[in-house]
């Protein structure tokens, strides 16, 4: 049987992913994606009649035991200066990263 | 007599009440008992075995001693001036390295996030030490909690099972289960998407609570699949695991999911029996479809004796004190309950990791980059394990627009199916009425290191009579029930109904009571015999 993740697809998905892989890991990655797609098939074991839902979650939260959202206000952030202070690269109080690529439109 | 580490919180509170002993003499207790069996502080450089690792727990990432010691001095001066301590007063707690502590490196046990101190604390964290409990220390977990042996930390040497060296302790919150297990903490928190609270409890006999969705806020843990994520306490008796529960549940304004549900006294009737209660056994927690080890083929296999044995043994156990034993429960979608995992986990840890971009915190490559697209791939490349980088790339996969409905969508739906099989096995209106079902928590007891690390999909089927609650959203608790012919712990599973954690509790602290006096209780993991 040929592998559902070729390596073509495979390269589509690190790029969407945006990781940067080793030849080593990238072998490695591939053979166990084909493996668990082969353990995931199994759903296709047993009909799924078209009137069952999907499930976000397992347990009901209907709105009355959801807590009630706030009042949409602004608060101040009791913690920016530890949140910026964990940033790889900040200037007063702005995150700075490497230039954005630019796309013509 | 046991070392005042090796007490249940609640004694240990008991005595502090009573001021036979001061929070600072159990601290200074647990630290001796670190010293004597955790080993040398893990690392994410190159792992390269030293004389002496092997002999070693390993179960923490950081330890916050001096923090630790202040607050303990803090519950003496409260104790002293005659104000009440509160219910976990002094307790030293370990806390799964994937919570946010103020001030502490909160890790996920991933080289992204080494250098991450957190800027806020968890909420349940902060409930657990407004009720006394004192944290000593981030454990050790898989990397981003994806693992259920603790190997794939990015923090090595990783923590070994206390029962046996050689062994894994489970996972994710592997680290949690061992300090609890060897003395090194008298209760932790983890948490558990699939099981793991429960399966690492189950192999390092201690005991382990996931709580039903929602009746725990997760602000301030680091996600893995939102829609399966609940913290729950590791703890050595169901007392204590009560107490914990009593502190953490509730709801919070930080997490729309922390559900507005009365929460009772998990302690009140902790202690009134199984008297008329429904007690479900299932014949689909006892043949499973498992991969074979040596060809990865899928197969229906009969869980060995070792495993089933004392399960039957416990129901026996809670019918003679006036349980009703209901056979036969069916639960047919238990076997496709890994599969539909495999789908929903991953797409939601994709999700979840896309924030990992070395813009706002965590790692940045050091390397020379062209633009900022560029800078993701070589900062996320670097620091994450192989672990995030699968469950990145099958997220994307499976949820992508042209494969979601066969993958993502259908797993959802078989989702709501297992959800189903619980519905009917606990419907008050229908055939089996059970209160609670009681199953083994794993389908091994603990395995060897390096055994199945590796195989991703192995692997994920240690969490295969666990995770079928996770998709229900239905709590769950792992207590001790035994140990296997290699003396290693065995776990008893005993599932409930949404929200109602208090007859869960109930059962497991009547089979406690009801084996109390039984030898095996009384063997000790064997790296506290050295």
């Amino acid at each position: 049987m040929s592998d559902e993740i070729t390596p073509e697809l495979f390269a589509h998905l690190v790029e969407l992913a945006a990781l940067e892989l080793t030849p080593e890991e990238g072998e490695y990655l591939r053979g166990q994606l084909n493996g668990q797609l082969k353990a995931i098939h199994e759903l296709e074991r047993i009909p799924v009649p078209d009137d069952v839902p999907p499930a976000a979650h397992g347990v009901a939260l209907p709105p009355e035991i959801r807590p009630a959202l706030r009042a949409d206000e602004t608060r101040p952030c009791v913690a920016a200066e530890k949140i910026l202070k964990q940033a790889p690269e900040a200037e007063e109080g702005y995150f700075v990263v490497p230039e954005i690529p630019h796309t013509e439109l | 007599m046991a070392d005042l580490c090796d007490l249940p919180a609640h004694e240990l509170v008991a005595k502090l009440k009573k001021k036979e002993i001061s929070a600072v003499e159990v601290l200074e207790s647990t630290f001796r008992r670190i010293d004597a069996v955790e080993g040398r502080a893990p690392s994410t450089a190159l792992y390269t075995p030293q004389p002496g690792d092997e002999t070693k727990v390993h179960a923490y990432i950081s330890l916050q001693r001096e923090r630790a010691l202040e607050r303990a001095r803090a519950i003496d001066a409260l104790i002293a001036r005659g104000e009440d301590p509160g219910p976990l007063a002094g307790v030293p707690l370990s806390v799964k390295d994937i919570f946010c502590v103020e001030g502490t490196p909160s890790t996920a046990g991933s080289k992204m996030l080494e250098k991450f101190v957190a800027p806020y604390t968890a909420t349940p964290v902060v409930r657990l030490e407004k009720a006394g409990a004192i944290t000593l220390g981030k454990a050790n977990l898989d990397e981003y909690a994806y693992g259920s042996s603790n190997e794939s930390s990015a923090f090595q040497p990783a923590p070994r099972n206390p029962w046996d060296l050689t062994r894994v302790p489970g996972g994710s919150s592997g680290g949690s289960a061992v300090s609890v297990a060897a003395g090194e903490a008298v209760v932790s928190i983890g948490t558990d998407t699939a099981g793991s609270v429960r399966q690492p409890a189950a192999f390092c006999g201690v005991v382990g609570v996931k709580p039903t969705y929602g009746r725990v806020s997760r602000y301030g843990l680091i996600a893995f699949g939102s829609s399966l994520d609940c913290p729950g306490p590791i703890t050595r008796d169901v007392r204590d695991a009560a107490l914990m529960l009593n502190a953490m549940c509730g709801p919070d304004i930080n997490d729309s999911t922390a559900a507005n549900v009365p929460v009772p006294d998990f302690i009140a009737n902790l202690n009134e029996g199984v008297k008329g209660l429904r007690v479900g056994l299932s014949p689909d927690y006892a043949r499973i479809r498992y991969p074979d080890p040596k060809t990865g083929e899928l197969r229906d296999v009969d869980l060995p004796d070792d495993i089933v044995a004392p399960v039957r043994r416990a129901a026996e156990l809670l019918a003679r004190a006036g349980a009703e034993i209901v056979e036969d429960v069916p639960m047919p979608n238990t076997s496709l309950a890994i599969p539909a995992y495999f789908v929903v986990s991953r797409v939601e840890a994709a999700s979840n990791l896309h924030r990992f971009d070395g813009v706002k915190y965590g790692h940045r490559t050091s390397a020379p980059v062209e633009n900022l697209r560029e800078m993701y791939r070589k900062s996320r490349g670097e620091a994450f394990g192989l672990q995030p980088k699968l469950r990145i790339l099958m997220g994307m996969y499976v949820s992508g627009a042209q494969y979601a409905k066969q993958y993502y969508q259908r797993a959802l739906r078989v989702r709501t199916l297992i959800r189903r099989d619980f519905e009917a096995a606990f419907d008050k209106k229908g055939k089996y009425r059970c209160d609670v079902l009681a199953t083994p928590t794993t389908p091994t007891t603990a395995f060897e290191i390096g055994a199945v690390y590796g195989d991703s999909v192995l692997m994920q089927y240690a969490d295969l009579l666990t995770v079928p609650a996770n998709h229900a959203g239905t709590p769950g608790i792992s207590i001790p029930c035994g140990l296997d012919t290699n003396d290693l712990p065995l776990g008893l599973q005993i599932l409930a109904n949404d929200w109602d954690e208090a007859t869960m509790l109930r059962v497991a602290a009547a089979y406690e009571q009801l084996t109390a006096d039984e030898p095996w209780r009384r063997v000790r993991p064997t790296v506290l015999e050295h």
